[in-house]
């Protein structure tokens, strides 16, 4: 048992008017943690672009063909599996609905490809009906790459590890095949409010 | 986030191993290349602890701390030791 | 050697803090009381752990800062973002325990018998484990030769100056200050780059054994330039410690 440290505290946000908001296990803060697995890609505008289907049938989209498109002003809570969650954050992107509509729905599962090889799966269920957004703005300023600029994926109802950094294309799957840190013990679904972080929980 | 070394995780690696780590020599499965632990690129920011080949990125190790238990994945290596 | 804990487990124990002394405006050297301390290495570190009222808990590590033989100590920096460190650099004070384990490391570490000559580069808080090598050249009385280049972001941030320009004949010591320089300083003045090197350091000829300790991107640009300028990189050992405090 581990001696409790005089006078440390964990940096958090008081929480008592967040009830409700918070899911088990988690604790606020007002920062935006920066976690990777991996070094930051860079990858430049007119080399980018987003695609969605399966090889060989996919809608690939350039950088201005993308900034074309319809989006959305979003503000959502998003949940870290490390146990952070922070409110309220301001996102600008375009709706996963949006991409599908233009490019078909090809199966029941949808890996994410993103720039530096990171992966990470999800249900098609769980990227549509307004649930998931391909972002490129944080807080009204364009994405940093730090945080996934260009673009990533923001699927807030789920652990942010599913919300891929870099992204780069939405595959479709027939089974639901685990991604990066799915391989590695992570839940292959990831739902906070039913605190889902490793594969068995 | 930049990354640390295989010193920053020295005790895991101890931990794990059973042994210090960090002037061990690993091979990359990938691109071949000989580095001491202490050399290789560290990601320790992440649900888990990512290790890389400083030449190629080559993923070499993952540790994960599943509730009570430390999982590693060491298949990007060679070789270690 | 005195017990390095290379083989056998490494556990976790409570030392107690001893003292907490003032390096720099942010950096404290926190001297410890370590029961049943198995001794170290002149490079290597320990981790401490800090467990809350909640028991949340929160891990780092530490070079140790004196040299073997010395009790444990160890010189913290205050990040202005930083969970741990605030608390170890302003709340932590004589008396308190403190949950560590170690020593731990066995690539950058330096003994006499390595030998040199020996070259040694700090970025900021990097000067930590550099410090115990420089203690540890000393108390063994090896005459093995030593430079060391310090980079840090101003002559205030120089941690152990007054250790450093009381170092012996034989230990050279060349600051160079990035951000703010004292009227009429006339030492270097810039970040660390290859024609720095090239002045400073011993070449390539000399093979010398250089450690490099600092925030990754200062290690990084430093150990590259000294391999670029033809050092082996086997006799160029790295320590990174992320961030970019402090050069």
């Amino acid at each position: 048992m581990s001696p409790v440290s005089r006078g440390f505290h964990r940096r958090r946000q008081d929480s008592a008017e967040n009830a409700g908001r918070v899911p088990p296990g988690q604790y606020v803060t007002k920062d935006f943690p920066v976690l990777s697995a991996g070094p930051t890609p860079h990858t430049p505008l007119d080399g980018w672009n987003f695609s969605v289907g399966r090889p060989g049938r996919q809608r690939t989209w350039n950088w201005a063909e993308f900034r074309d498109l319809p989006s959305e002003d979003v503000t959502v809570d998003i949940h870290c599996v490390t146990k952070w969650t922070k409110l309220d954050t301001a996102w600008q992107g375009v709706s996963v609905d949006t991409l599908l509509d233009l490019a078909g729905h090809d199966g029941p599962f949808a890996m994410a490809h993103c720039d530096g090889g990171y992966t990470t799966n999800l249900p098609v269920e769980d990227l549509t009906g307004g649930k998931a957004w391909v972002a490129y703005a944080y807080g009204g300023q364009p994405l940093e790459p730090e945080h996934g600029g260009p673009a990533r994926l923001l699927v807030p109802h789920l652990y942010f590890w599913k919300s891929a950094k870099w992204v780069r294309g939405l595959e479709f799957m027939d089974t639901d095949e685990p991604g990066f840190w799915e391989n590695y013990g992570y839940h292959i679904y990831g739902d906070p409010w039913r605190e889902q972080r490793y594969a068995g929980d | 986030m930049d990354a640390v070394d295989g010193n920053a995780i020295g005790g895991l690696l101890h931990e794990v191993f059973g042994s210090e780590m960090t002037a061990a020599m690993s091979v990359c499965g990938s691109c071949g290349t000989a580095r001491q632990v202490g050399e290789l690129a560290v990601y320790a920011h992440a649900p888990g602890t990512v290790v890389r080949c400083p030449s190629c990125d080559n993923v070499l190790m993952v540790f994960v701390k599943i509730h009570d238990r430390t999982c590693i994945d060491l298949m990007g290596l060679a070789s270690l030791g | 050697m005195a017990g390095t804990a290379l083989r056998g487990r490494l556990t976790w124990q409570v030392a107690k803090v001893v003292a907490v002394a003032v390096e720099t405006a942010s950096v404290r050297t926190i001297m410890l009381d370590v029961p049943n301390w198995p001794g170290h290495q002149a490079g290597q570190h320990v981790d401490i752990r800090l467990t809350d009222e909640d028991g949340y808990v929160a891990e780092r590590s530490y070079s140790i800062a004196t040299a073997p033989g010395e009790p444990v100590a160890l010189t913290v920096e205050r990040l202005d973002d930083g969970e741990v460190s605030p608390y170890l650099t302003d709340e932590l004070r004589a008396g308190d325990e403190l949950e560590l384990r170690g020593p731990i490391g066995g690539y950058f570490v330096w003994e006499p018998d390595d030998g040199g000559p020996l070259l040694l580069l700090a970025g900021g808080s990097g000067i930590v484990p550099l410090r115990s090598i420089l203690r540890h050249r000393e108390r063994t009385g090896s005459t093995v030769p030593v430079r060391l280049l310090y980079s840090s972001r101003t002559l205030d941030d120089v941690i152990y100056r007054g250790e450093l320009d009381q170092a012996a004949a034989d230990v050279e010591v060349i600051y160079t200050l990035t951000r703010h320089q004292p009227p009429g300083w006339a030492g270097y003045a810039r970040r660390v780059d290859s024609a720095l090197l090239a002045e400073v350091a011993w070449p390539a000829s000399a093979m010398p054994l250089a450690y490099v300790c600092g925030p990754t991107s200062f290690v990084e640009a430093a150990s590259q330039a000294l391999v670029r300028s033809g050092h082996p990189p086997r006799r160029v050992k790295t320590e990174r410690f992320g961030g970019t405090g402090g050069t």
